[in-house]
């Protein structure tokens, strides 16, 4: 220490205190300089790059957030509600704020159960989804989930119980196979969809009118601007603009008419389908059995929907679009107007019915119902006795290719347009459509026999056969079905939808159409012994004339003579689709039902009652209809002879050129 | 005796009270600065008041250090120095070994109060090179420039190997600060920077994984967006959408939404920038300036050799705050736990700057008297 203080005496004190005035100053200069250097950084970013770095801060803190527009309700045409939107929670995960999926997943599964469906589907949706999307766990919260979910909430961050509007079907099974269902939107939707309109949209329309309509029902997402801090919770809401709700929609069917169709049958595997023949409009339209849409709303448990897969009575599919069957003699009365109108036939011109028909030249027999046969017969016992023999010689005069052409005309062999999807075409016989379809391309005329009677290679659906009659009913003019009569937007009244005919009528004169009119009347009131719906009762107590024809199409080809053996109605069942077609009042329809029992013995026996209990019900829907006082029709003059001797009933049958040995090869009451 | 000592430790209370040795324009720009410290605590702080209260205190409790260390006569400080020098290496060595903290080790928990020996060092550096150059023939040769070398390495070293780059930082600063005011030739000083450009490889090696990332970040903060990035990202983001005049005051969204980390704290002045925008940041530049400026004043009309280096490496190391944490904010610099003066929150950098700047007062109480 003392050193240093001696060393003292050689400082030049003067000289340092210059020394560090020239380098204080020195220095400040360069602080100065630094700080200009850190002034011209400030101004690089706050004035060069300002609106960058001002942009660059809106979308760190400005998100918009779409919101999803609620979908439309659909009514029956009285306004009972019958697809509604209620209120419920989901959880949704914003990935971002997760850093272990896995471990946050099984934490969760401990507070609220979490099913494998679940899981699946939400990994499915948290690959696709941008990192701070939240994307949907677990749908309808319970209230104990909720309440569990409430007290742990601090343990999941990123974790949120959501509130949304679900989709609900009030009534259930009744309506499933019309309106079908929403489900979440999958991988496959979300290639498919327009993000833009599909933005913070969790369900579609899958099958049904709630997939035909999508459009219609879903109405247009609105947006949200959101002020969000860093860690995704919204601060503010900065701008609003509204999402547009989607349309109402108002069905043609009455509930109450859907609901005594499906009473009607009872359970038994079937379709039937109701129209207004004046406009298309479809009254009912049932599919048994059926299943509940709810259940598939927010995705289905593997228990459930493998019970429904599973069932051998196929509650998913929807019969009166996708069941096609043969049609039988339900298409006997289309055969007759041809005849009529190509000129071959006039109701007068008779046939004599002996049990067997032959093509002339070939020994192969054509069956008659009766054994024996009818008689002599016209076109009103034709259609009343639904005698083959007259409708065989009737499609052998005509010829295929009429045949064919007829019956496309009225619908047959294509969708009838129906505004659902999946409806199948069925088959319409015809040149072209064997030699595109069977290895022996060539038709044969023992063909044309039995397409006269509805059956070979004819595949029809319920709504086809309904078209089809509601169009005849309707006097030829043709309307495609609808299903859904009128929409409205949100608090305004129903619009109709706009449903004009697809082209001019189809009868060339009416009265071909009030002679096949007739003869259908006498299927329900004829009192013939031979007269399919003798002692059915059809028409009894009914205040307006029904018309009807009934249709027993064999499933499988005659192979033994059990057939001939067992007369029992369960063996039959087993064999035979029941058809019946019916329209009412006669001569002024309005309305048209045909249904198709799959397992049912006789058409008029067993598919008649069904048909007659629609009636009812849409009577009761017009309040009270008064009895008109309808003279019965002409009848066609009664056959002069009874049956002919009968032919040997083991006629080969071998000779008949099939194709396809399941298919029905012929004879139908 | 008791009474005795009592009177006059009332005594010495009322004259510090009633007539304050302080220099008036450094306090008045020193009140302002913290006035400023504290609006923008307020605002980055989401106005949470408790913080910005705890703040003030530590303000109040730094402004009566300096009225009381303006009362101290530098000669005081300069016997004292070697000791306060010792002292505060040793208590370095002693965090090095036993200390606590959040994954840097730089806290010394005394029981009633956690406090980190670097801060400390910030002082005594400056004295301790002031110190040793006071009775040397100056500008100072090779020799003595290797041992003022010494008396920075080893603490700085210390505080570095915390690890605590931005204290290091500050510590060699205020030191290589007094060399420098000492009047070292300037060809010396280039020779130094050049050979210490040298030593960057090597520095390299050494350095931390995070550390070499907060370099590499800031040279490319959009390669780790979400990472290390981050910071200088959001950062730049806030200052950028400032503009000229600012968002206002509560009006930056950067921070009130928590995208900018550690607003309150190293980050505070990204804040400022966006609320009170480019003219907000020279507003304030010129109030630091002013400080420095004034530093030096003071320096320059110091009595000794002592106060003149201590004084002038005082001032000097306060910009090495500003321009560090302001090059930092707006991504110039590397980020480096370096608080901006009287602004950033926490207590242990503002009382250890307000410390600094009471023997400033005191330097400025015992200043030449001209003839």
């Amino acid at each position: 220490m003392a050193k240093l203080i001696k060393r003292r005496a050689f400082k030049d004190t003067r000289g340092e205190g210059e020394l560090f005035r020239r380098r204080a100053l020195a220095g400040f200069a360069l602080i100065l300089l630094g700080l200009c250097a850190l002034v011209g950084r400030y101004v690089f970013l706050q004035v060069l790059h300002h609106d960058e770095f001002a942009l660059r801060s809106i979308n760190n803190s400005v998100k918009p957030r779409a919101l999803p527009p609620a979908r439309g309700l659909i009514y029956d045409r009285n306004g009972v509600l019958l697809a509604d939107n209620v209120p419920a929670f989901r959880l949704e995960i914003v990935p971002q704020q997760v850093q272990h999926m896995d471990a946050l997943l099984s934490d969760l599964g401990k507070v609220i159960p979490l099913d494998q469906d679940d899981l699946d589907a939400f990994r499915k949706q948290l690959k696709q989804a941008r990192r701070f999307d939240s994307v949907p766990l677990k749908m309808r919260l319970t209230e104990d989930d909720i309440a569990r979910f409430a007290v742990n909430r601090w343990r999941f961050p990123g974790v949120d119980v959501v509130p949304y509007l679900t989709r609900q079907y009030p009534l259930g099974p009744l309506f499933a196979h019309v309106i079908g269902y929403v489900s979440r939107i999958d991988a496959d939707d979300v290639d498919r969809l327009d993000p833009d309109v599909y933005k913070g949209t969790t369900h579609i329309g899958r099958i049904g009118l709630e997939r035909s309509y999508e459009d219609m029902l879903h109405g247009k997402p609105g947006y949200e601007l959101d002020e969000v801090s860093a860690d995704g919770h919204i601060q503010h809401v900065l701008r609003t603009d509204p999402p547009v709700p989607g349309k109402n929609l108002y069905l043609s069917i009455d509930a109450r008419i859907q609901k005594a169709t499906q009473d009607a049958f009872e359970g038994r595997p079937g379709a039937a389908v109701a129209i207004d023949p004046r406009n298309g409009q479809v009254l009912a339209m049932v599919s048994v059995p059926t299943f509940d849409p709810n259940l598939f709303v927010n995705g289905i448990g593997l228990a459930d929907y493998a019970s429904l897969i599973n069932s051998p009575d196929k509650p998913l599919l929807n019969r009166a679009l996708k069941g096609t069957y043969p049609p039988g003699s339900t298409i006997k009365p289309f055969m007759g107007l041809a005849g009529l109108e190509y000129g071959v036939r006039t109701p007068q011109d008779s046939v004599l019915s002996t049990g067997v028909f032959y093509i002339p030249g070939q020994a192969r027999g054509y069956r008659d119902d009766q054994r024996g046969g009818v008689g002599t017969v016209n076109l009103y016992r034709a259609i009343e006795d639904s005698v083959n023999t007259y409708f065989y010689k009737l499609a052998l005069d005509l010829g295929i290719d009429r045949v064919s052409e007829f019956m496309g005309s009225y619908g047959f062999g294509h969708p009838s347009g129906v505004d659902l999807p999946g409806e199948l075409s069925g088959v319409l016989p015809s040149r072209e459509w064997k030699a595109k379809r069977m290895k022996s391309g060539a038709w044969y005329p023992g063909e044309t026999v039995i397409t006269g009677i509805g059956q070979g290679y004819w595949e029809v659906t319920a709504i086809q056969l309904a078209h089809a009659l509601a169009t005849f009913a309707g006097r030829g003019v043709p309307y495609a079905p609808r299903v859904v009569m009128s929409t409205a937007d949100v608090g305004a009244s129903p619009v109709p939808l706009a449903n004009p005919p697809t082209g001019p009528s189809l009868i060339k004169n009416i009265k071909d159409w009030q002679a096949v009119n007739d003869g259908m009347q006498l299927v329900i009131y004829g009192t013939d012994p031979f007269s399919t719906g003798i002692g059915m009762k059809l028409g009894d107590g009914f205040p307006y004339r029904i018309a009807g024809k009934s249709g027993t199409a064999e499933r499988f080809s005659r192979t033994s003579d059990a057939y001939n053996e067992n007369k029992n109605t369960t063996y039959l069942a087993a064999r035979h689709r029941a058809w019946f077609e019916a329209f009412t009042p006669a001569e002024d329809p309005r309305i048209e039902v045909s249904v198709v029992l799959e397992a049912g013995a006789w058409g008029a026996k067993d598919a008649g009652p069904i048909a007659r209990k629609i009636l009812d019900a849409w009577l009761a829907t017009q309040g009270g209809a008064v009895p008109p006082d309808h003279p019965l029709p002409e009848t066609g003059p009664e056959p002069a002879s009874s049956a002919p001797p009968s032919t040997p009933e083991d006629t080969p049958q071998d000779d008949m050129p099939a194709s396809d040995s399941s298919s029905p090869e012929d004879g139908t009451p | 005796m008791i009474d005795t000592v009592r009177t006059r430790f009332y005594r010495f209370l009322r004259r510090i009270l009633t007539r304050p040795r302080v220099d008036l324009p450094l306090a008045v720009a020193l009140f302002l600065l913290c006035g400023a410290g504290l609006v923008t605590l307020y605002s980055a702080g989401d106005g949470n008041l408790s913080l910005v209260v705890g703040q003030a205190a530590r303000f109040v409790f730094g402004g009566a250090l300096i009225l009381l260390m303006s009362r101290v006569p530098p000669s005081v400080f300069r016997n004292w120095t070697p000791w306060l020098y010792a002292g505060s290496t040793v208590l370095l060595v002693v965090v090095a070994v036993l200390g606590e903290g959040r994954g840097a080790d730089r806290w010394l928990n005394l029981g009633i109060m956690r406090f980190q020996p670097s801060e400390l060092m910030k002082l005594t550096m400056p004295m301790m090179v002031a110190w040793y150059l006071h009775p040397r023939q100056l500008p100072p040769r090779w020799k003595d420039i290797a041992v003022v070398g010494v008396i920075i390495a080893i603490p700085a070293g210390l505080i570095a190997k915390q690890p605590d780059l931005g204290t290091a930082l500050l510590v060699s600063a205020a030191g290589a600060f007094a060399l420098f005011l000492s009047g070292m030739a300037w060809w010396r000083i280039g020779l130094l920077l050049a050979a210490a450009g040298g030593m960057v490889p090597i520095a390299w090696h050494f350095m931390h994984q995070y550390q070499r990332d907060r370099i590499l970040t800031m040279l490319n903060p959009e390669s780790d967006p979400l990472g290390n990035g981050w910071h200088i990202i959001q950062s730049q983001i806030a200052v950028g959408s400032g503009g000229v005049f600012g968002k206002g005051f509560e009006q930056g969204t950067q921070s009130r939404l928590d995208f900018l980390p550690e607003h309150t704290t190293d980050f505070i002045f990204a804040v400022f920038s966006e609320e009170f925008g480019l003219i907000g940041v020279c507003a304030i530049l010129m109030l630091y300036a002013f400080i420095i400026g004034r530093c030096l004043w003071i320096a320059m009309e110091a009595r000794d050799t002592y106060s003149r280096l201590l004084a002038g490496a005082i001032g000097m190391s306060f910009f090495v705050y500003v321009f560090v944490n302001g090059g930092m904010v707006a991504g110039l610099l590397p980020v480096v736990g370096v608080p901006m003066p009287m602004v950033s929150y926490g207590g242990t950098s503002a009382v250890s700057l307000l410390v600094g700047f009471g023997v400033l007062m005191s330097i400025h109480a015992n200043r030449k008297v001209h003839d």
